[in-house]
């Protein structure tokens, strides 16, 4: 038999489409004409495989990507342009790394021939990616093309996810190859994902968590990405232990559950941050300790013995000390120490919990979302939308004051609900980030609630949702501020509000120049209705709030304090 | 309490992939610790690079750049030794000026002394080799220096093997094949 020979670029093709990729998201350019030229095939007529969607930013095809895996599950593909294509993804790609977000980002580079010259549109890609990458690749050869794709979505998706990268000169694009099927890269020698949980550590956590009187469990996003929400729950319920989330494991317990306490950390719940200080066993399970769940570290639940469940062995004791590390996939480890476990019962302990909730809900709950006079508040809105949408929507964040009370006051009931940038804190994630998440998981309503600030960083994705109809509902929290740096500003930088006031420009001609359907709230009375008609309508909707300018986000752990110094109110 | 830094070694075994240098070495550089030695050569196994690397740093702080290290995908192995637990070597070469050298006998009495190798003899220069640890290596430049005879001094990172009787990586490698299989 003859043998088949295809360019590398034809073999990129196939072997996305063996990795069952059906989304792209790029953006052409000098480098990477050859994949595009072929891409031309795969996207319409015979051989139609994927679906091509084209951002205006590079930036914006790699948080789309983010927002598609987040919400999939899948591994997110963008593809872009060597040079100033290729370093439009870094944000991305370093968000996708603090935040374990499996894509591939296949970037074109001048051929190897041309490698060092400076060349036109050269940047050592590899280089200045490894750092902020799971693994970073150039294909050299279009005979490697094949293996390095395998190769490359394994590891995005095994383990603690990644982003990866691929840099791919021009050369290995065109040249021939001969084509033997794809590869499956099924393991990596010096890779390993799954760690062998030790026995030991298991029976030793579960002999803790029997001991323990006053229980509680921090859930990350682990959790959902090792898709253990039941795992999960029958933990928590048959030791009985409350359970409080971080930013990006939100969705991984649903809100309606009763063991569900809340949110971590610094705009958290003050029934947990108080309850963190008062724990004799702490459980933590695919969460890493952030800064901004533990607040001063040093002072971070001395009194607790910490269990600590991680697939990434690297992430034990590198924040907190973990007397009890259990290193292992939490979808094995976790029923492994429910096994082990007695039925118990924490009433009083959980009981206890209630005061403080009482006090928050009087003094910062209430106030925030059912206020009774003064201009609109964010809480309101994302409430309205919140019980609008009944806990079945999925809720895409941009970064800011429009995070944190939309991630505070948003209802969960299904896995994979939250997509935010929890790590690296990208204002300008939430826009491309949400049309990713309507091609990840086209059958649910997208909210992505952004600020004004965010909304401007990348205000060019409106050109994206525009062209392919992609149903994000923006709720646009408008206050005419940096509302989170000036909040900051007025509370520890002497007040002075060093350019944070924003001149907005008209959201209504900016919606109409992209012929998206617009509506302005700023009368309360109104807030309802028009959460409706943005929920009742078919593609994108958006849905400016005139947002009142100088509240803050309440109840907060100030920087460099401990928890349970956790403030109600701003001086209290 | 103050922790005081304490001088580390660290092994470290990689696949052959160009680029793995930069990854370790980001490593340091992201915490700002020095690297005072760098070694790196095939190992015994084929297809597999060791890095021999030496740093000051807190106990807590080497754990970490360990953990890094080996999460890196084509690293195999890394490990940090005090050096009570290595067999360590270092190599000087030292050129000497042929002239100063036949002029003054008590040259290569140190030389001699220090148990140096004379390598080569040329009319302009005399090449010096001393293997052995850092202090003698030092020492001997010193020494030599004092007679100004020294054109050209150079010192080898720290090579190092294990006093312990387990090989770890083979054994690793070994697991990994087994699983794979």
């Amino acid at each position: 038999m003859d043998k088949e020979m295809i360019t590398g670029s034809e073999s990129l093709m196939r072997a996305l489409k063996a990795e069952g990729v059906e989304t792209i998201f790029g953006y052409p350019g000098g480098s990477i004409m050859p994949v595009y030229d072929s891409l031309y095939e795969y996207t319409r007529g015979e051989k139609k495989a994927f679906h091509h969607v084209l951002v205006r930013h590079e930036q914006g095809a790699v948080h789309a990507a983010q927002g598609f895996a987040r919400t999939s599950g899948k591994v997110g593909v963008a593809v872009v342009t060597s040079g100033p294509g290729a370093t439009n993804t870094l944000t991305g790609i370093a968000d996708a790394m603090l935040d374990s977000t499996p894509i591939v980002v296949i970037a074109g580079q001048v051929g190897i021939s041309a490698l060092g010259t400076d060349a036109f549109q050269e940047v050592d890609l590899v280089g200045v990616s490894q750092p902020i990458s799971k693994w970073s690749y150039q294909i050299r050869h279009a005979d490697d093309v094949a293996w390095a794709v395998s190769r490359a979505f394994y590891i995005a998706r095994s383990g603690r996810p990644g982003p990866v990268v691929l840099d791919f000169p021009k050369n290995a694009q065109t040249h021939l190859c001969e084509w033997t099927g794809p590869e499956h890269v099924k393991s990596v020698r010096s890779y390993v994902p799954y760690p062998t949980p030790s026995k030991s550590s298991i029976s030793e956590a579960a002999k803790l968590i029997n001991s323990a009187k006053r229980p509680l469990a921090l859930v990350g996003q682990g959790v959902e990405l090792a898709d253990a929400h039941q795992e999960l729950i029958e933990l928590i319920e048959k030791a009985d232990i409350p359970v409080g989330r971080t930013l990006l494991g939100l969705s991984a317990l649903s809100s309606r559950h009763p063991l569900n306490k809340g949110m971590l950390g610094m705009h958290g719940q003050y029934a947990l941050n108080m309850k963190t200080q008062e724990a004799d066993v702490i459980i933590a399970i695919g969460m890493r300790f952030s800064d901004r769940v533990t607040g001063l570290p040093s002072t971070y639940a001395r009194q607790a013995k910490i269990i600590h469940l991680d697939i990434d062995k690297a992430e034990i004791n590198k924040c907190i000390h973990a007397d009890i590390p259990v290193i292992g996939d939490c979808k094995v480890t976790m029923p492994a120490i429910t096994k082990l476990l007695n039925k118990n019962d924490h009433t009083e302990w959980k009981k206890s919990f209630d005061s403080y909730f009482e006090m928050e809900k009087e003094q910062v709950i209430g106030p925030a979302i059912h206020p009774k006079e003064g201009p609109l508040l964010m809480g309101e809105v994302v409430n309205a939308v919140a019980e609008a949408t009944k806990g079945d929507a999925v809720l895409v964040t941009d970064v800011g004051q429009n995070q944190m009370l939309s991630s505070r006051y948003f209802h969960y009931n299904k896995k994979r609900s939250i997509v935010t940038s929890g790590g690296l804190g990208t204002m300008g994630f939430g826009m491309p980030a949400a049309i990713g998440a309507t091609f990840g998981a086209p059958d649910r309503t997208i909210c992505m609630f952004c600020g004004d600030g965010g909304f401007q960083m990348n205000i060019q994705e409106l050109g994206t949702i525009m062209e392919q109809q992609a149903p994000v509902k923006m709720i646009l929290m408008n206050n005419n501020y940096l509302g989170n740096v000036r909040q900051w500003q007025d509370m520890f930088w002497n007040g002075h509000r060093s350019f944070t006031p924003m001149m907005n420009p008209k959201y209504n001609l900016i919606a109409n120049a992209y012929n998206i359907p617009y509506e302005l709230v700023v009368d309360r009375k109104e807030l309802s209705s028009k959460v409706d008609k943005m929920l009742a309508s078919k593609g994108p909707f958006i849905l400016e709030c005139a947002i009142k300018e100088d509240a803050d986000v309440m109840p907060m752990v100030a920087p460099g304090k401990t928890i349970d110094e956790m403030m109600l109110k701003f001086n209290s | 309490m103050e922790q005081e830094k304490k001088f580390y070694t660290l092994l470290v075994y990689s696949e052959n992939i160009a680029g793995i240098l930069n990854q370790i070495t980001a490593v340091f550089t992201r915490r700002q610790v020095n690297i005072e030695s760098l070694n790196v050569s095939a190992s015994s196994i084929e297809g597999v690079h060791k890095y021999t690397i030496t740093a000051w740093c807190y106990d807590d702080q080497v754990v970490k750049i360990v953990n890094q290290i080996e999460k890196k995908i084509d690293v195999i192995k890394a490990t940090y030794f005090t050096d009570d637990q290595l067999f360590i070597r270092e190599t000087g070469l030292y050129k000497l000026s042929t002239d100063e050298v036949m002029q003054n006998s008590e040259i290569s009495r140190i030389v001699r002394h220090y148990d140096a190798q004379i390598t080569e003899v040329n009319p302009t220069y005399v090449i010096v080799m001393k293997s052995g640890n850092t202090e003698d290596i030092m020492n001997l430049f010193n020494a030599l220096n004092e007679f100004n005879c020294v054109l050209q001094y150079t010192r080898s990172g720290r090579i190092a093997v294990t006093r312990s009787t387990q090989e770890q990586v083979s054994e690793f490698l070994e697991q990994r094949e087994k699983a794979e299989r």
